[in-house]
């Protein structure tokens, strides 16, 4: 692949432009990521928001819930697509490990995405 | 009355309506009336993965809205009428004689809209459409989550 991923966050109010500013922070990777809200779109609005932010470039959506107008938009972005994957759930930790393993294919890269980030939930004890 | 909220969201079925409504008012299904969706397995498939699996949702036409309401109305769980648009529920106020209130949920800007609250955008047709149907004796406000303030219908259209 010539291109590295783009990694796009699809989200409720600010919860993607929050998670990009806490990679950037934490990895000091500022240009893996790119952040979209729903805030304010219909779905016509937010297709065309993620079809800018995706670019016709190969790109991985981390969608923050399993339904919803940002995934129902990002699906149909996605849907016959192989350039474009998507991940659910997206969570801090899962952006962490895809913004160094962004020369995978689309796919595999997503479900290295949501491995990572499942490995993440746990319940320590205090 | 089964149905406790008749809304139109250009969003349909999402968060705000599933968990914002959906958890305080507990209740057991969501009916979406829009034609394209009722058309289509794919997005009825893609609509329901919101929608936790102790929640019925149906999907119907707007024929089928009218005829099957009384039905809907008479289910014992307390059920959300949803439509992307005003045309679809005015239909189906005119066509049923049922529909006492209306929650404006979701209008998004457009080309010919005007802003009227920050989730409500209408064009000059649409407000006097709105207008029309609270001359029927329909009560309609804006109101996108339930914690918010019920806009009265005079503040926005």
């Amino acid at each position: 692949m010539s291109e590295p991923l783009r990694g796009v966050i699809v989200s409720h109010a600010a919860v993607a432009q929050a998670l990009k500013s806490a990679v950037a922070a934490i990895t000091g990777v500022e240009d893996a990521l790119v952040s979209v809200s729903n805030e304010g779109c219909d779905s016509g609005a937010l297709t065309a928001r993620l079809t800018a932010a995706i670019a016709g470039q190969p790109a991985v959506l981390f969608v923050d819930l399993p339904g919803g107008s940002c995934l129902t938009s990002s699906i149909r972005l996605a849907k016959g697509n192989s350039d474009v994957a998507l991940v659910t759930g997206v969570n801090l930790a899962m952006l962490l490990d895809f913004v160094f393993h962004r020369d995978l294919p689309p796919l595999e890269a997503a479900r290295r995405a949501a491995e990572a980030g499942s490995r993440a939930i746990r319940t320590p004890a205090a | 009355m089964s149905i406790v909220l008749y809304r139109i969201d250009d969003r349909l079925i999402h968060g705000q309506v599933v968990v914002g409504w959906g958890q305080p008012l507990r209740i057991g299904f969501i009916v979406l009336v829009d034609d394209a969706v009722r058309a289509s397995e794919w997005e009825q498939d893609l609509h329901r993965m919101g929608v936790p699996p102790q929640i019925e949702v149906v999907f119907a036409s707007a024929a089928e809205a009218a005829e099957r309401l009384p039905e809907w109305e008479a289910d014992p769980r307390p059920g959300i009428v949803l439509t992307g648009t005003i045309d679809a529920l005015a239909a189906l106020s005119s066509n049923s004689h049922r529909v006492k209130r209306i929650n404006v949920g979701g209008i998004h800007h457009q080309p010919g809209r005007s802003e009227r609250l920050r989730y409500v955008y209408l064009s000059d047709a649409e407000a006097a459409k709105l207008r029309a149907l609270a001359a029927q004796g329909v009560e309609i406000t804006a109101q996108d989550v339930p914690t918010a303030r019920a806009v009265p219908l005079e503040e926005f259209a």
